[in-house]
């Protein structure tokens, strides 16, 4: 058991760099993908505009993950649970998210975490490395109760410095756990770069102290995703254990609105790193194969364009929750003292209220 | 030198100070090196200081925590920054079970003189977990010093008695007003008294205390409540354990009516103790019963309906006239 080298199916402008797996001899699997990449993007877009204008809190941006979060959300199963992290809002709205629900999460507000077609999956781990272990502790909970289903989680190249995250591989080694790790590393965790996370060569060799397969991945190809994703599920599902995926992709935003990564990183790199990126990949693909041209572009732009604008509409028009809504779901009871704290607050939220807002 | 600063700035004036004036301190942190911090309270000093003295971390806070006690021990003073507050629950096994207790279990053969840097606090709209206010998780814990500053001045002040103080002191910066108010303040290395409040308004007939962010609206409460004749003395608890019961008792002793106003959640807040420490040594002195102005006793809502979340100046307020009216 080893790590193994960069798996790439595709170069930089989607030119095959060895023989692609028999089932990429057909459209159908890249046309939902790309679609999808798209639309990611194209929410990404809208999202960074809304925030620009008051609409939207801080926003981390997905830009550069799309080649990952998509293949990944495609091979999964409905019933697999996902444990993000913050910034896989393509994963998630591929498994059901609403978009409205996607922009209500990232404005603040609890119902963009509560969509029912999210199923048993997890809300967005902020405090980094946590979702690891959620993971394998749901994966534990498949494997007692002889569930053929694998849970698949996230996290940063940051995030492989902490504890829980080296716990998590440990565990699921020695449990055999069903689950599926994937880093995306984008080469910056904020403003540190990855050699500062880690004297490793790569982060999938963090899989050999855990005794578990990792491999690491060109996180802009789609082919090489989908095969590393679909292996370590196949893995998963018929009890062979965990799997550690490193996708190496770039963070081609700034780390979130907050954040203003020219004072840290230099421009040079962002722009070579946008000659890798996944969509222009796949697009360069898709196009040789005869299967993509100018025309199904601009319709599938419109398109999308479309459905990201109705959703973004939705969400503005969306009233906020009432103000008891942070009260009613602290416990399937609510005590005694919250019941009374819970009046306070919506007396306080009346007109003439010291809490009353207009538009309220 | 005069200083023109904001409170985050009066942070990184101290730390410049006091790091010139003492290679032992060392700083630690993620991000807080070519970036500067995420809020820019370490700008610049890894520029002057360089790597060996300002030091981006992997991003691991029990690593963080766990290398401060180590480095704390050996002769060097490390100051270490956690990001935000919310994200300090995986150093607390070292702050608790290592930090607070080293001098005690060695019999002062060793010691942890570090101080742990957090911005705490909402009002920001920030993400989940970057809002909350649990001073009272560190407050509760023998051997530590846990020090909120309000103001640029007490934030230098205090910054460097927390740097100069031989025990671990945890130093919480209420981001809320990190950049709201600028004040002179000269660069001369004088410290501020850790473990004493700051009387920031006399008055004789009702004393109000807080802390952090939420002096802010304590001190415009009182401004008003003065308009309709009441006087308030405003009181900056500053130094939340240890807890200066002395200066407290003074006033209350002296108005017999207290409010008592914090962000954090009520169940088992600061105001909780602090009360109790009245009711203990100044019950028979006080005209009204005491009252508290606090968050609620739930998770803090994401941002949208945080300002439902804090208390504000009119609560203050209403707060003061029923405590005022008691008969
Ligand atoms: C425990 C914890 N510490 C610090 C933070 C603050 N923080 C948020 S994102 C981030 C960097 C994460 O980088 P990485 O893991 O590479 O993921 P990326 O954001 O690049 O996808 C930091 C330090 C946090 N959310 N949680
Ligand atoms: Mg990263």
């Amino acid at each position: 058991m080893n790590t193994q080298n960069h798996l790439q199916f595709l170069d930089c402008e989607g030119v095959p760099t060895q023989a692609l797996p028999k089932w990429a001899e057909e459209p159908d699997w890249f046309l939902k993908c790309y679609h999808f990449m798209v639309l990611a993007r194209q929410f990404d877009t809208k999202a960074i505009a809304l925030q620009r204008t008051g609409q939207l809190g801080t926003y981390a941006s997905l830009l550069g993950s799309e080649g990952i979060d998509v293949p990944v959300a495609l091979s999964m199963q409905s019933d697999d649970v996902l444990v993000p992290y913050y910034r896989n809002h393509a994963c998630q709205i591929i498994r059901g998210l609403p978009l409205e629900d996607a922009f209500l999460y990232w404005g603040g507000d609890e119902r963009g975490n509560a969509a029912i077609e999210m199923g048993k999956d997890f809300p967005n781990a902020v405090p980094i490395a946590t979702q690891s272990l959620h993971a394998c502790g749901v994966a534990t909970a498949m494997k007692i109760n002889n569930l053929k289903q694998a849970t698949v989680t996230f996290i940063g190249d940051g995030g492989t410095s902490k504890g829980d995250f080296m716990e998590a591989l440990n565990i699921a080694g020695v449990w055999h756990l069903p689950v599926v790790f994937i880093i995306n590393n984008n080469q910056w965790a904020i403003s540190v770069p990855r050699e500062i996370q880690s004297a490793a060569n790569a982060l999938a060799d963090k899989a050999i102290a855990a005794g578990i397969p990792g491999i690491q991945v060109d996180g802009n190809d789609v082919i090489a995703m989908r095969e590393a994703t679909n292996q370590a599920l196949q893995r998963a599902y018929e009890g062979k254990g965990p799997t550690l995926i490193e996708a190496v992709s770039y963070r081609l935003c700034d780390h979130t609105t907050a954040d203003d990564a020219t004072r840290y990183r230099d421009n040079d790199e962002l722009k070579a790193a946008w000659h890798r990126e996944p969509i222009k990949r796949l697009r360069g693909h898709m196009v040789n194969q005869g299967w993509w041209d100018e025309e199904k572009e601009k319709a599938l732009l419109h398109e999308i364009n479309k459905t990201v604008q109705k959703s973004a509409d939705n969400y503005i028009k969306m009233a906020p929750q009432a103000v008891e809504s942070f009260f009613d779901h602290m416990y399937a009871e609510l005590p005694e003292h919250l019941v009374e704290q819970r009046d306070w607050a919506v007396v306080k939220a009346m007109p003439g209220g010291s809490h009353h807002q207009e538009g309220e | 030198m005069k200083h023109s600063v904001c409170l985050l700035e009066a942070v990184n004036l101290a730390l410049a100070s006091e790091m010139r004036r003492d290679d032992s301190i060392v700083l630690l942190g993620e991000d807080i090196g070519v970036n500067g911090g995420v809020f820019r309270a370490t700008a610049s000093l890894r520029e002057e200081f360089g790597l060996k003295r300002v030091m981006d971390t992997p991003l691991a806070e029990t690593m963080i925590a766990g290398l401060t006690v180590g480095m704390s021990t050996q002769g060097l003073k490390p100051v270490a920054e956690i990001q935000f507050m919310g994200f300090i629950f995986p150093a607390l096994e070292h702050i608790i079970c290592h930090a607070a207790r080293m001098r005690n279990r060695t019999r002062s053969r060793l010691s942890c003189p570090m101080v742990i840097r957090a911005p705490f606090g909402g009002g920001i709209h920030a993400p989940e977990h970057h809002s909350e206010s649990t001073e009272t998780l560190l407050a509760h814990i023998p051997g530590l010093k846990v020090v909120i500053p309000s103001s640029p001045a007490r934030a230098y002040g205090l910054l460097l008695a927390a740097m100069r103080d031989p025990d671990p002191v945890i130093f919480l910066e209420p981001k809320r007003i990190y950049r709201s108010v600028q004040q002179e303040i000269e660069d001369n290395g004088v410290e501020l008294p850790i473990g004493k409040c700051f009387t920031l308004r006399e008055g004789s007939d009702i004393t109000l205390l807080s802390w952090g962010a939420m002096i802010t609206e304590t001190l415009e409460a009182a401004a008003a409540l003065k308009e309709q004749g009441i006087h308030c003395e405003v009181i900056d608890v500053a130094s939340i354990s240890p807890l200066d019961t002395e200066t407290i008792l003074t006033s209350v002793r002296k108005t017999g009516r207290l409010v008592i106003i914090h962000e954090a959640p009520r169940n088992l807040g600061l105001g909780a103790e602090i009360a109790a420490t009245v009711a203990e040594k100044a019950l028979l002195e006080l005209q009204a019963p005491i009252a508290r102005v606090t968050g609620y006793d739930t998770v803090m809502p994401y941002f949208r309906l945080e300002n439902h979340y804090l208390p504000n100046t009119q609560d203050i307020i209403d707060a003061v006239t029923q405590t005022l009216e008691f008969s």
